[in-house]
C-alpha cells in the first residue's frame, strides 16, 4: 500500500459539485503536479460531508482541516501554504460569528452530531468497495452469515427497536419476521430510494456517499427473510446517485459480495437498480411495487401487505435507505450498543435536511428525541441575524410545523405525532416571521394536488378543494366558514384516502391552522397577510427575503 | 429484454431518442414485446411526469419548485429560465435546444435555489447567473 503524506478529501456529492467542486479538483491536481507532490497527497473524492451551503468542501487529513467554498483559484495557495509549508489557508477555514474553526472537529456542526448512518459519508470514496471494507464494511454480513441463523438476525433487530426512517417508524424487525414466516418459492427486498418529500435530501447523500452499506444491509435483510432478490428504486432525478450504486452493485459481484454463495454460505443474493420516472406517490410501498412492475404508480389496497403479498405477488420487506444504511452496524456492534443513542421507544439516531432560514443548512444526523433547539441553534447556527424563529417543518407535504413555544420539544416519532405533524423522511425546513403560514400550506397543497395519481376520490378531489378554499383565502376572499370547512374536509381525507400520500396530505393545512389561527383569521377577516407574502385582492406585496449570514 | 420493465425500455427509448420524447409508434411496439395493451403502456407513459410524449428540445432544464427553493426566491430564477427561454413550463424553444419543466424537488435544498439541466445540478443561482449557463449549455462547454 502506498503511503501518503497528507490525504486532501474533496467532497463529490451532488450539491458541492453543483456549487462548482470539480473545476476546484482539477485545479488542485494541476498544481500538485506543478509543485511534484503527486506521490505525497493522496486526492480523495468522497461523498457529501453534510454542509453543503458553504460547499464546495475539503479536509485535510492527518490534521482534519477543513476549507469551505474552495474556488479554482484557490488551489495554488492551498498547495504552496498547506502542502508545502505547513500553514492552513486562513481565509478559507470554517468561520462563524467571526470566528475560524481550524478543524473538523471544533466547528460545532460536526462536533454536536452523532454519526452512525453517515458514518463513512464524507470519508471515503465511494467509488471504491476497498475503502468500505477498509472501514469494516461487509464484516456485519459476514457475521451474519456465518455465525447467525435468520432468526438471530431478525433478533438483534427487534431488540435494537430500529423503527422505519422512511417517515412511518414501523418496527423494522417486526416487518421482518413477518416475511420470514411466509412460506414462498420467491420473496424479494426492496429499497425505497423514491426520495421524493421537497427539503429532504439524506436519502440522496447516503446513496451517493456509502452506497455499500446500503447494499450491505439489503444483502442482510435477505438473508433474515429468506429473500434471494433485492431492487433499488430509485429516483430519476438522481443521477449521480444511480451512478454511484451502479458502480457499487458492480463492484461488489465481483468482490464475492454480493451474487451466489456468498462467503462460500448457501446464501446467494442479488440487487437490481430500478429507476423511477418522477412520481411523488411512488414513494408509498405498494405504488412503488406497482413501478418497479412497469405499471403505473397507483397504490394498492392493504392488506394483503407487502409482506405477504408484495412483488410479482410474493412477499416483500421494503425498507427505506436510511433503515438499511444502520442494519450493518447493528448487526456488528449489537441490539445494545444501537440502543445507547436515542430514547426508549425510538431508539438510534435520525439524519435530517436542515434547510431554509438557518445559518448553516445540510446534513446533520443526531440521537432522536433530540431537542429540536439543539439541531436549529447549536447545530444549525441559528436563523440568519435579525429575524426570528417562526416555525420548523417536518415531514414535507406530509407533516407540519412546530412553532417556536414546541422549540424544546424532543425529535422522536411520538413526539411529533402528538404536535400534530410526523418525522417523515427528515425534511426540516426552518422558517422565519418573513413565511406566511398559510402560503406555506397552500404550497404543499398544490404539490399533493399535482402529484395526487388520482385513484381515490377523497386524495383526488378532496386535495382540490382544500386548496380552492386556501387560494380564497390568501387572495383575501375569505369567510370564517372556510376555516371550518377546510378543517372539516381535511379531517374527512385523512380518514378516507387509500394510501399514505392522501392520509397525510391535510396535515400542513390542519397543523398550520393548530398553531397559527391568527394568521388564517387576519387574511379572511381583515384581509391582511402578516408576513406579507399573499397578494391580498389583487394588492402586489414586495417579499422581504432574509439572505442567509453564513460563516 | 431480460430482467427489464416497460418503465426502464421507456427510459432508454426516450433517452436514445435525440429528441427526448417516447413516439406513438414505439409505444405500441413496446406493448406488443410487453404483451399488454397500448392504451395500457400509453397510460404508463402518461402518468409519469419524466415521460414525454411530444418532441422535445434536446436539453431538459429542470427548475426545482420546493419549499426550499421557494423560500431562496426561487421564484426569480423560474420567471428569468422562462424570460431567458422565451417559453412556459412544458414548452420547447424554438431552436428546439431547451425543453423547460418543472421539479418537485431536486434535493439540493442546501443550496437552494437549484436547476438540473439534463443530468448537470446547479445552485446558489442568482438571476444573472441564469444567462451564463444556458450560453454554456448551448455551446456544449458543459
Amino acid at each position: 500500500m502506498k503511503i501518503y503524506r497528507i490525504h486532501a478529501l474533496v467532497c463529490a456529492g451532488a450539491q458541492c459539485i453543483a456549487a462548482g467542486g470539480n473545476g476546484f479538483e482539477d485545479a488542485l491536481k494541476e498544481e500538485l503536479k506543478k509543485h511534484d507532490l503527486v506521490e505525497e497527497v493522496n486526492i480523495v473524492e468522497t461523498g457529501c460531508m453534510g454542509s453543503c451551503q458553504l460547499g464546495p468542501l475539503m479536509v485535510v487529513y492527518p490534521e482534519g482541516v477543513i476549507y469551505t467554498k474552495v474556488r479554482p483559484e484557490d488551489a495554488k495557495e492551498i498547495v504552496e501554504e498547506h502542502f508545502l509549508k505547513g500553514r492552513p489557508v486562513k481565509r478559507l477555514l470554517w468561520k462563524q460569528e467571526e470566528k475560524r474553526f481550524p478543524t473538523l472537529s471544533e466547528v460545532p456542526f460536526f462536533a454536536k452530531q452523532t454519526k452512525i448512518v453517515l458514518r463513512n459519508c464524507g470519508l471515503i470514496n465511494p467509488e471504491d468497495i476497498n475503502e468500505y471494507i477498509a472501514q469494516g464494511g461487509y464484516e456485519a454480513l459476514a457475521k451474519a452469515l456465518t455465525e447467525m441463523t435468520s432468526e438471530d438476525v431478525i433478533k438483534v433487530i427487534k431488540d435494537s427497536g430500529l423503527r422505519g426512517r422512511g417517515g412511518a417508524g414501523f418496527p423494522t424487525g417486526q416487518k421482518w419476521e413477518f416475511a420470514y414466516k411466509q412460506q414462498s418459492d420467491a420473496k424479494y427486498i426492496i429499497c425505497n430510494a423514491d426520495e421524493g418529500d421537497p427539503g429532504a435530501y439524506m436519502d440522496r447523500s447516503i446513496l451517493e456517499g456509502d452506497p455499500h452499506s446500503v447494499l450491505e444491509g439489503m444483502a442482510i435483510a435477505g438473508y433474515a427473510i429468506g429473500a434471494q432478490k433485492g431492487y433499488i428504486y430509485v429516483r430519476a432525478e438522481y443521477p449521480l446517485a444511480v451512478k454511484r450504486l451502479e458502480i457499487a452493485i458492480k463492484q461488489a459481484k465481483a468482490a464475492g459480495l454480493l451474487g451466489k454463495n456468498i462467503f462460500g454460505t448457501n446464501f446467494s443474493f442479488d440487487i437490481e437498480l430500478r429507476m423511477g420516472a418522477g412520481a411523488f406517490v411512488c414513494g408509498e410501498e405498494t405504488a412503488l411495487i406497482n413501478s418497479i412492475e412497469g405499471k403505473r404508480g397507483e397504490p394498492r389496497k392493504k392488506p394483503p401487505f407487502p409482506a405477504q403479498k408484495g412483488l410479482f405477488g410474493k412477499p416483500t420487506v421494503i425498507n427505506n435507505v436510511e433503515t438499511l444504511a444502520d442494519v450493518p452496524v447493528i448487526i456488528e456492534k449489537g441490539a445494545q450498543f444501537f440502543r445507547k443513542f436515542g430514547t426508549e421507544k425510538s431508539p438510534g439516531t435520525k439524519v435530517f435536511a436542515l434547510a431554509g432560514k438557518v445559518n448553516i443548512t445540510g446534513l446533520v444526523e443526531v440521537p432522536l428525541g433530540t431537542p429540536l433547539r439543539t439541531i436549529v441553534f447549536d447545530i444549525g447556527g441559528g436563523v440568519p441575524e435579525g429575524h426570528t424563529f417562526k416555525a420548523a417543518l417536518t415531514g414535507g407535504p406530509s407533516g407540519g410545523v412546530i412553532p417556536a413555544e414546541h422549540l424544546d420539544a424532543p425529535m422522536d416519532y411520538e413526539n411529533l405525532t402528538q404536535l400534530g405533524t410526523i418525522m417523515g423522511s427528515g425534511g426540516l425546513i426552518i422558517m422565519d416571521e418573513t413565511s406566511c403560514m398559510v402560503d406555506i400550506a397552500k404550497f404543499f397543497l398544490k404539490f399533493t394536488v399535482d402529484e395526487s395519481c388520482g385513484k381515490c376520490t377523497p386524495c383526488r378531489e378532496g386535495t382540490r378543494q382544500m386548496l380552492n378554499i386556501l387560494e380564497k383565502i390568501t387572495s383575501g376572499n375569505g369567510v370564517m366558514e372556510d376555516l371550518d370547512r377546510v378543517e372539516k374536509l381535511g379531517n374527512l381525507i385523512k380518514l378516507t384516502a387509500l394510501c399514505g400520500l392522501g392520509q397525510t396530505a391535510p396535515n400542513p393545512v390542519l397543523s398550520t391552522i393548530r398553531y397559527f389561527r391568527d394568521e388564517y383569521i387576519a387574511h379572511i377577516k381583515d384581509k391582511k397577510c402578516p408576513a406579507n407574502v399573499c397578494s391580498m385582492r389583487g394588492a402586489k406585496n414586495e417579499r422581504k427575503v432574509a439572505n442567509r449570514h453564513p460563516a | 429484454m431480460k430482467g427489464k420493465s416497460q418503465i426502464d425500455i421507456l427510459h432508454e427509448i426516450q433517452e436514445s431518442n435525440p429528441e427526448n420524447y417516447v413516439p406513438e409508434n414505439l409505444v405500441k411496439k413496446v406493448a406488443d414485446t410487453f404483451k399488454t395493451s397500448p392504451a395500457k403502456l400509453y397510460g404508463v407513459v402518461t402518468f409519469y411526469t419524466m415521460f414525454s410524449t411530444k418532441p422535445r428540445g434536446k436539453h431538459i432544464v429542470r427548475v426545482c419548485r420546493s419549499l426550499s427553493c421557494h423560500l431562496a426566491d426561487g421564484e426569480k430564477i423560474v420567471k428569468k429560465l422562462k424570460e431567458e427561454l422565451g417559453v412556459d413550463f412544458g414548452e420547447t424553444t424554438e431552436d428546439k435546444e431547451f425543453t423547460l419543466e418543472e421539479s418537485s424537488c431536486l434535493g439540493m435544498c442546501s443550496i437552494a435555489p437549484s436547476v438540473m439541466i439534463d443530468d448537470v445540478p446547479f445552485g446558489n443561482l442568482k438571476e444573472e447567473d441564469i444567462p451564463v449557463i444556458l450560453k454554456k449549455v448551448r455551446e456544449g462547454v458543459l
